[in-house]
């Protein structure tokens, strides 16, 4: 059977096919529908962890345990999870295991445009560049095939088009779901130097066989045409050279580390002027030339942002193809935070207090926009709180005036030891934990906070406050965000005072409840406008009439804009 | 590429531009095409602009279309057909849903709406076609059909047989909502300015 998938659901199909047993991921985008839908496949154990790092030792010490795992993340997340990754390179493991990489060329939704593929190289294991949903799906069967015949973690790396385009998969039945037997091997599972030495040697030797390997695995194959021209390229950047230069000679890399160097001499030596296509970094193209071939790839293509069908038919043939008029001028449409949103009325009254906010990542950083425009810093998962520390440390006299926030989830992933942190090295920081009750930007899902699991079993709740004050945060309140005035006055109360605290906002995410309150409506409107301060788009102003007017289809009539109103002209419909 | 065809559906967060694909997928793939359908989601969706690019023919490669490359596009709303027309094709076919939902800069007073989205599409774009689709969609039975509304108009421009149409509309419409959703396929369908 044939269907539509995009290249997430592809690997969800995948592990299930090739028998994978544990599957756990951190959400973020563009990775968060792969194990969304391996959760749908009830066969294999699925899980969100915390952060990508523990997400990444569940699957290693699945796999040492003997079960096939996969373990998936966005590229920043990476990051997070290296340290496991880079040792698990050289522990090796007894059953197959596969790490997924999703990065995002063009930053569509990320903070940074960081090229995963050195990742691979550096840590020393192969990776796998699928260029549409099958090749997906296939990928992840012959990353586990590689993983075991190696003894090695695999990275599949995709894009962000990718992993959210659809294309056909054609779909089989799954095969085993092997399980081998444990036993105990220190000097392979316990990296102390001397056995890191060791396997040093081991992982040594693995590439030589790698190398030689990817000269004859059959993703790594010429597709010759007119010689003149030889494109090596690989993962999406293959569809576009394909359309864009439909007469090339194509050398298409599905295994690009190790590169198979003969291979690559080979086509070198058939064609004409030899290109390299990939989006991003030069990163083949840089081990190309190392080898002493003449090749042309950063020259014409960028080293950032998205390649296109368009771009490569430009740069290779001289012809950008038909004219392309002038865009109209139209006003910029961002995201913002939904009508009913417990995050706005924060984003007002840190702005109302002109604090300095250290930010996080989370629906709540689009309190930078205007007209909140409440943020002051953002920079990865948790930074909010450990950098709030520095800056303090920098200028003490910021503590007065200053707050971290970040959201429930992030504050797992990664705000705790930065809230440790500042207990213990003496800061008087104020952290706002806003608690929505989900994983809200990535589109909803649980965590260890929500009380349910990603397979849909009830499970414990993370209690915020007897963890904040386990870390040793004496002062720790807790308050409704729509109560706008005791709101302010926690936060003016908690960030005055000469010790670290905690605030706790609590109110569900918007989308996630069943809302039954009326819209509002506005009477006797004076024109003052500091409605519109709250930046919500159930609310506008028409500026013949002089009112301000609320959409009552938007309108979640969260009453937040009753309360900024001096004048009594909100007021919920059917009150007087 | 000859013999491919591209569709864009643009359209804000929120008003089912995934389902309206998911649909004309459908209709593409029974009709013997190979599909390639791409779309951003992530912080796009809470309000934000949103693109869904479909393309279909006998060999796709890109999922993505490039500027000066659509076939059609249907825009869920005024301001983003404005924002979007420069990726249609000379000879394009645009539909236009004549909905506006103003962007937040607009609300604070931080940007103007623009004042002739139609009228200027309507000079630029030869084969333009502007539909109260909110509305043909209330009369239907419900506002939220509004996507497929847009779908009917699409599919007047499309050599697919009614039959598949409907038999989309099945596969992919919940059954309870599905009579709605077809009075709503066939008001867009027939709708004559």
């Amino acid at each position: 059977m044939n269907t539509l998938m995009t290249g997430n659901e592809a690997i969800a199909r995948g592990a299930y096919e090739y028998g994978i047993s544990i599957a756990a991921a951190y959400p973020g985008t563009p990775s968060t529908e792969i194990l969304e839908n391996i959760a749908k496949y009830p066969e294999v154990y699925s899980q969100w962890s915390p952060n990508e790092k523990v997400a990444a030792e569940v699957a290693v010490g699945a796999a040492i345990a003997g079960a096939r795992s996969l373990v998936a993340m966005k590229m920043v997340g990476v990051n997070v999870a290296a340290d496991p990754l880079f040792t698990a390179a050289y522990t090796g493991t007894r059953a197959g295991l596969v790490l997924i990489s999703a990065d995002d060329p063009g930053m569509h939704s990320s903070q940074n445009e960081q090229d995963n593929r050195y990742y691979a190289a550096f840590a020393k294991i192969p990776l796998l560049e699928p260029s549409d949903s099958q090749e997906c799906k296939d990928m992840v069967g012959l990353a586990l095939a590689i993983s075991e015949e190696f003894d090695t973690p695999v990275m599949l790396r995709i894009t962000t088009r990718v992993a959210h385009s659809q294309s056909m998969v054609e779909l089989k039945d799954p095969g085993e779901r092997p399980l081998k037997a444990y036993e105990k091997d220190a000097r392979k599972y316990v990296m102390l130097p001397a056995h890191g030495r060791a396997r040093r040697l081991v992982v040594a030797e693995r590439e030589k066989k790698l190398a030689e390997y990817a000269e004859s695995v059959s993703v790594n194959r010429m597709e010759m045409s007119d010689p003149a021209i030889g494109i090596i390229t690989a993962g999406i950047s293959y569809q576009y050279v394909k359309e864009g230069a439909p007469g090339a000679s194509i050398l298409k890399l599905g295994l690009t580390n190790p590169l198979p160097e003969q291979l690559i001499r080979d086509f070198a030596a058939k064609v004409g002027r030899l290109y390299v296509v990939e989006e991003l970094e030069p990163y083949m193209e840089n081990q190309i030339r190392a080898m002493g071939i003449e090749v042309t790839g950063k020259e014409l293509f960028p080293p950032y942002g998205e390649l296109s069908a368009r771009l490569v038919r430009e740069k290779l043939t001289g012809d950008p193809g038909p004219a392309v008029d002038a865009p109209f001028e139209a006003p910029i449409r961002p995201p913002v935070m939904c009508p009913g949103c417990p995050h706005r009325p924060v984003f007002y009254t840190l702005k109302q207090l002109k604090l300095v906010v250290s930010g996080d990542i989370g629906c709540y950083t689009l309190g930078t926009a205007a007209p909140l425009e409440a943020m002051d810093t953002c920079i990865c998962m948790g930074a909010s709180v450990s950098g709030a520390l520095g800056m303090e440390k920098a200028h003490p006299e910021l503590a007065e005036k200053m707050v971290a926030v970040i959201g429930d989830s992030t504050f797992m992933h990664s705000g705790v030891t930065g809230l440790m942190d500042i207990v213990y090295n003496g800061g008087n920081t104020t952290v706002m934990i806003l608690d929505n009750s989900i994983t809200a930007m990535t589109g909803h899902q649980e965590n260890p906070a929500t009380g349910k699991t990603l397979m849909g079993q009830p499970a414990p709740k993370v209690d915020f406050v007897a963890l904040v004050k386990a870390l040793g945060v004496k002062r720790v309140s807790e308050v409704d965000p729509f109560e706008l005035e005791e709101l302010k006055q926690v936060i003016k109360t908690e960030v005055a005072a000469k010790e670290p605290s905690v605030i706790i906002t609590r109110r569900p995410c918007a989308l996630i409840i069943k809302n039954t309150e009326k819209p509002l409506e506005v009477h006797d409107c004076t024109g003052c406008k500091m409605c519109l301060k709250l930046g919500c788009p159930a609310l506008s102003f028409d500026e013949a009439n002089k009112t301000a007017v609320v959409d009552a289809a938007l309108c979640t009539g969260c009453g937040v804009c009753m309360e900024v109103c001096k004048f009594n002209a909100l007021r919920k419909a059917g009150e007087a | 590429m000859s013999g491919v065809t591209n569709i864009l559906l643009v359209g804000v967060g929120g008003q089912g531009t995934i389902l309206a694909s998911k649909i004309l997928c459908y209709a593409a793939l029974d009709q013997g095409y190979q599909v390639k359908m791409s779309e951003i989601h992530g912080m796009a969706q809470r309000g934000g602009s949103v693109v869904t690019q479909v393309r279909m023919g006998d060999q796709v490669f890109s999922p993505v279309i490039d500027p000066g490359e659509a076939d059609m596009i249907v825009a869920f709303e005024q301001l983003e057909a404005y924002r979007w027309t420069h990726f249609l094709k000379p000879g394009g076919v645009l539909i236009v849903n004549d909905q506006k939902i103003v962007p937040l800069p607009v609300l604070i007073g931080a940007a103007a709406y623009p004042g002739s989205v139609l009228a200027d599409l309507e000079q630029k774009v030869s084969r333009f076609v502007a539909l109260p689709a909110l509305n043909l969609a209330t009369e239907a039975g419900n506002s939220k059909s509004t996507n497929v509304v847009l779908m009917g108009a699409l599919a007047r421009f499309m050599n697919f047989p009614q039959e598949v149409w409907q038999k989309a509309l099945e596969e992919k419409i919940p059954a309870k909502l599905l009579e709605v959703n077809r009075r709503a396929f066939e008001a867009g369908y027939n709708w004559q300015a």
